[in-house]
């Protein structure tokens, strides 16, 4: 047995699962994202009362703030914990372990097949709760839904890798009237295998999210042409990031950014008059605050490997940079340096932690 | 004055952060067998060429320096045993940053130098400052709005 069917639509199948996890004992907890029914407001909720599971909203195309970046300081877990996490979210997760800043020892991950959140500026429209049914069919016919995040239409990463749990959602017809929960690993069997439903050996068909993934594929390169000629050459990089107010936001909510003192915030980034000097007298103006464009460049040769797109970088950004595309597009190329998938593999060393005696023989 | 001459004016400014166990050593050699040698090098002696990290060629860089060299023992002689490695791999990341962002990334050079090379020593040094020299000022020079 690999899967089991359930007779809802995949978001009630989701909130069934986790009741089902939480009545049974076999977790203590479950971290789930929840729309609050009277304001509309989103978060993350961490619930171990069954009731508390009646404002879940497992799948809704909303990410608040990384989930994996919230599982890091839930973890290492005492007692089981589900979680819901989306494809991106789960990988970022699986990067932040790698880097000692998380376990996923006791954890329980359950992703689905994602078809991409809205920008948080659309999502705090009153109207949002009426875009999500329409965003559902779309998405279970296998669609790129118009608005979402950039590097969401663009995101080939869709179907989660290494959860024990998936939901399937995106180019899934089925998953409007029923609900299809494939089982992955021991731990997934041991904990859901109890749960009641039609039980099969159902796989996920891999010619149907290919196609998606090919349409996707083709939004991809049409994004990175439209961020060319902006961000090439100096002068582009200018274009791009010149608008930087130097908040750090973008840093603040990626999931992969771990680091508690980073170095841009640091003193030796703190300048004294005598640099500022020294500066003018070569340069005859400068531009203030320093160092904008330089902390987006130190970003991108730090961790744009790991970089899984997940787009909360953009959607923070005050002044409209696209943070994300920029970092995707550039992270693909240092990750294939090493032929390197972010949160592909727990066991999988960071780049920059190994190395091989033979290799980049043509650098030096 | 004309382009061309301005051209030949341009003396470019290159750093060198140079490993202390061989490629510091191999530039004191070359100057004590009185080899000639571009006096376009500011050489920087680090203990290792895995010491030199990201923001420390990128602060090179943004500061204005036309060419940066990164020179250190040859793969499998690091004397810590294998910084020059991870070094590389640095390396590698930082130059396919520059590349995708087409911040020409030919001014980063990384080099491997033994002590006992005064020879080679030259040679990288005035290839590269020829190859500088060819490529002219760096950009970032003159762009307040950077």
């Amino acid at each position: 047995m690999s899967s089991i069917n359930l007779d809802m639509s995949a978001p009630d199948g989701i909130i069934a699962l986790l009741k089902y996890l939480l009545s049974s004992g076999k977790v203590s907890a479950v971290l789930v994202p929840r729309r609050n029914p009277d304001t509309g407001a989103y978060d993350i909720g961490l619930i171990a009362d069954e009731a508390g599971l009646d404002s879940a909203a497992p799948v809704d195309p909303v990410m608040l703030a990384n989930t994996g970046q919230i599982l890091s300081s839930l973890t290492p877990a005492k007692r089981s914990l589900a979680v819901v996490l989306k494809p991106c979210e789960l990988r970022a997760f699986v990067e932040r372990v790698k880097r000692e800043q998380g376990s996923l020892e006791n954890v329980l991950t359950i992703s689905y097949t994602c078809g991409g959140v809205f920008p948080l500026e659309k999502v705090i429209e009153e109207s949002f709760a009426d875009v999500i049914p329409n965003y559902l069919k779309r998405v279970a016919s296998g669609e790129i839904v118009d608005g979402t995040r950039d590097t969401c239409r663009a995101c080939e990463h869709f179907v989660p890798m290494n959860a024990d749990v998936t939901i399937s959602i995106a180019a899934d017809a089925g998953s409007i009237a029923g609900c299809r929960i494939y089982l992955n690993t021991d731990r997934a069997r041991e904990l859901v295998g109890g749960l009641e439903g039609k039980q099969s050996d159902d796989e996920i068909d891999p010619a149907v999210t290919l196609k998606l993934a090919a349409k996707r594929k083709v939004e991809k390169e049409k994004l990175f042409n439209s961020l060319a000629p902006t961000g090439d050459g100096l002068d582009g990089v200018i274009e791009v990031f010149g608008k930087c107010v130097g908040c750090h936001g973008c840093g603040r909510v990626c999931p992969i950014c771990y680091c508690l003192l980073c170095d841009f915030e640091s003193r030796s980034f703190d300048y004294d008059l005598p640099y500022f000097e020294k500066e003018l007298s070569g340069k005859g103006a400068l531009r203030l605050p320093p160092d904008t464009i330089f902390f987006h460049l130190g970003r991108m040769t730090h961790m744009s490997f790991s970089c899984v797109g997940c787009g909360l970088c953009s959607d923070v950004c005050p002044v409209g940079i696209p943070v994300a595309s920029m970092f995707k597009k550039v992270g693909e190329h240092t990750a294939a340096l090493f032929d390197y998938v972010a949160g592909r593999d727990v066991e999988e060393k960071l780049p920059v932690m190994v190395y091989k005696e033979e290799e980049f023989s043509e650098l030096g | 004055m004309t382009e061309k001459q301005q051209e030949r004016e341009f003396t470019p400014k290159i750093v060198g952060f140079l490993c202390n166990w061989c490629t510091y050593a191999a530039a004191d050699l070359a100057g004590s067998t009185k080899l000639e040698i571009s006096p376009t090098l500011t050489v920087i002696r680090v203990m290792c060429s895995s010491r030199v990290d990201h923001n420390l060629l990128l602060t090179t860089f943004f500061e204005g320096a036309d060419g940066i060299l990164i020179a250190g023992c040859h793969p499998g002689d690091c004397h810590y045993g294998k910084g020059n490695y991870y070094a590389r791999r640095r390396y590698a990341v930082l130059k396919k940053v520059m590349e995708g962002l087409g911040l020409e990334p030919e001014r980063l050079q990384l080099s491997w130098v033994s002590a006992s090379e005064g020879n080679r020593y030259a040679d990288v040094v005035n290839a590269f400052s020829e190859k500088i020299k060819a490529l002219g000022p760096n950009p970032i020079n003159g762009r307040p709005d950077f």
